[in-house]
């Protein structure tokens, strides 16, 4: 990965410095973002809800008992809103989006796709790269709100039904709101888009590079998806520790 | 709206000098020279790695050389403004249609993307050059429901948009059935006597070869050996060409 990260910031680069034919690519843009969108917001709301619920379950009857119920709320809201949400989300989408970019870069570069288009002047990083990045770097964001709200919603329930921890669903939510401020929402909503530039990148990067055949393919993906993780899990200290100042 | 270059309908010529290239230290051209004139079909036959596809990415702008130059009507194909002097389009040998692309999509992808006529006039120019390659009413279809053939004309007919004074052409028959080939021969032909583009064919097709070109060139093992008329070619007086071109008879007898 690291020998290839020169190669990745060039891209990157590339690709801001096109982004006023953005425009141009908006129907690209979108048929990705629905994409994006549809492939991912059942497994979103899903991966949310039991995230919210077993965070709920494991801190949940420890405060009580030390009498810290009025924590319970702040705890499962902090941490989804500012962590998990953010994370776990961006991990199901290297896993779920940034190996279909590759996968589908990938081949194209391999059954001379790429190659036919640099042939008619039309550049790879226009036509493939940034429609899929402005996408993701949009629905990755809102997917994340969602999976926040989810997220809170399974460890109310959790708190509720669950004997030994037993806080009313309102007193939950009161106790959420006393903790978490809109500032805590909005800094996993920036991780995420941070997270969504490094799925999208170095997928779509992996993908441009792919030589060999469908076995060189199956290599881009596992590598898009890897990479992402390695980057997103880095990238999510070095952020906190930015946003924590 | 941009404008698409005018086209004067001539083709132009390619020269090519001392290319080299190599790959890993492995030499794949050698230092290749050869001349194709305007309006003619040049075909390049050599048998299977004998470095025919590197030479057309070559000239298409895919790979840089090591050594040596491309000129087409005397200028360096490296040259900034060469694109937008002079059009060049490329037939692959695996025709390359993008799979999430429609047909009709595929071929005016080129006026599409660089704004080039407004949409009813791209769908105008499409069924215009999907019937001049002998295709009609397939624009709705993807490239999955194409056959070999149809595809390699429905990227004969996207490199057609371009309206291209040079066409090179990637083996346009591998892959074929007879028929399909001599229908895709049939076509370069066409085109040649039609628009009097420059034509340059790579193959390993001796029936394509010899019908359809103006003059041959084989390359062995990353050299062009000899350059003539198909009839020259046949009675060059080398072993190496020889077994070549008995080779391939040998095999089309059995």
């Amino acid at each position: 990965m690291f020998e290839n990260i020169g190669e990745i910031v060039l891209l990157f680069w590339r690709t801001l410095m096109a982004l006023p034919l953005v425009w141009r690519q908006r129907r690209k843009v979108m048929d990705q973002f629905f994409e994006i969108g549809n492939a991912s917001l059942l497994m979103v709301c899903v991966l949310s809800f039991f995230i919210g619920a077993v965070i709920a379950l494991q801190t949940g009857p420890v405060l009580v008992e030390r009498s810290l119920s009025s924590a319970v709320g702040g705890v499962v809201g902090i941490s989804i809103a500012k962590e998990l949400a953010p994370v776990m989300m961006a991990i199901l989408i290297a896993g779920r989006i940034g190996s279909a970019m590759a996968a589908e870069i990938g081949s194209m570069c391999v059954y001379q796709e790429v190659d036919a288009l640099r042939t008619m002047n039309i550049n790879p990083i226009h036509y493939l790269v940034l429609p899929r990045l402005v996408a993701i770097a949009v629905a990755l964001p809102m997917l994340v709100v969602f999976a926040i709200l989810v997220g809170w919603f399974g460890g109310a329930v959790v708190a509720e039904a669950n004997d030994h921890i037993a806080i009313p669903f309102k007193a939950f939510f009161h106790d959420l709101r006393d903790i978490v401020v809109t500032k805590d929402v909005a800094n996993g909503v920036f991780k995420s888009f941070c997270f969504a530039l490094i799925i999208g990148i170095v997928s779509c990067h992996q993908g441009l590079v792919t030589i060999g055949g469908p076995r060189g393919i199956g290599r881009s993906v596992t590598k898009a998806v890897v990479n992402s993780i390695v980057l997103i899990v880095i990238f999510d200290y070095i952020l906190t520790r930015i946003l924590l100042k | 709206m941009n404008k698409l270059p005018n086209n004067n309908s001539t083709g132009v010529s390619l020269q090519v000098r001392g290319l080299r290239k190599s790959f890993d230290g492995d030499e794949v051209l050698k230092g290749i020279d050869f001349e194709v004139k305007p309006g003619e079909i040049f075909v390049i036959m050599g048998p299977s790695g004998s470095g025919k596809s590197v030479l057309l990415k070559h000239l298409i702008g895919l790979e840089a050389p090591d050594d040596g130059e491309i000129l087409i009507n005397g200028e360096s194909v490296h040259t900034e403004d060469i694109a937008s002097k002079y059009r060049m389009a490329l037939v692959f040998q695996s025709g390359a249609l993008l799979n999430s692309l429609t047909v009709g999509e595929n071929v005016g992808l080129y006026l599409t993307e660089h704004r080039l006529k407004e949409p009813e006039e791209v769908e105008k120019i499409v069924s215009e050059k999907l019937s001049d390659v002998g295709l009609k009413d397939i624009e709705n279809k993807m490239p999955n429901e194409l056959s070999g053939g149809m595809k390699k004309r429905v990227a004969i007919a996207r490199a057609l948009v371009i309206e291209p004074q040079l066409i090179l052409y990637d083996e346009p028959t591998s892959e074929l059935d007879p028929l399909s080939s001599v229908v895709v021969g049939e076509e370069i032909l066409k085109l040649k006597n039609r628009i009097h583009v420059t034509s340059l064919v790579v193959s390993h097709d001796r029936d394509l070869a010899f019908g359809i070109a103006d003059r041959i060139a084989i390359i062995l093992d990353g050299n062009i050996v000899t350059v003539g008329t198909p009839d020259e070619v046949k009675n060059f007086k080398d072993e190496a060409v020889q077994k070549f071109l008995h080779a391939y008879l040998k095999r089309e007898t059995e």
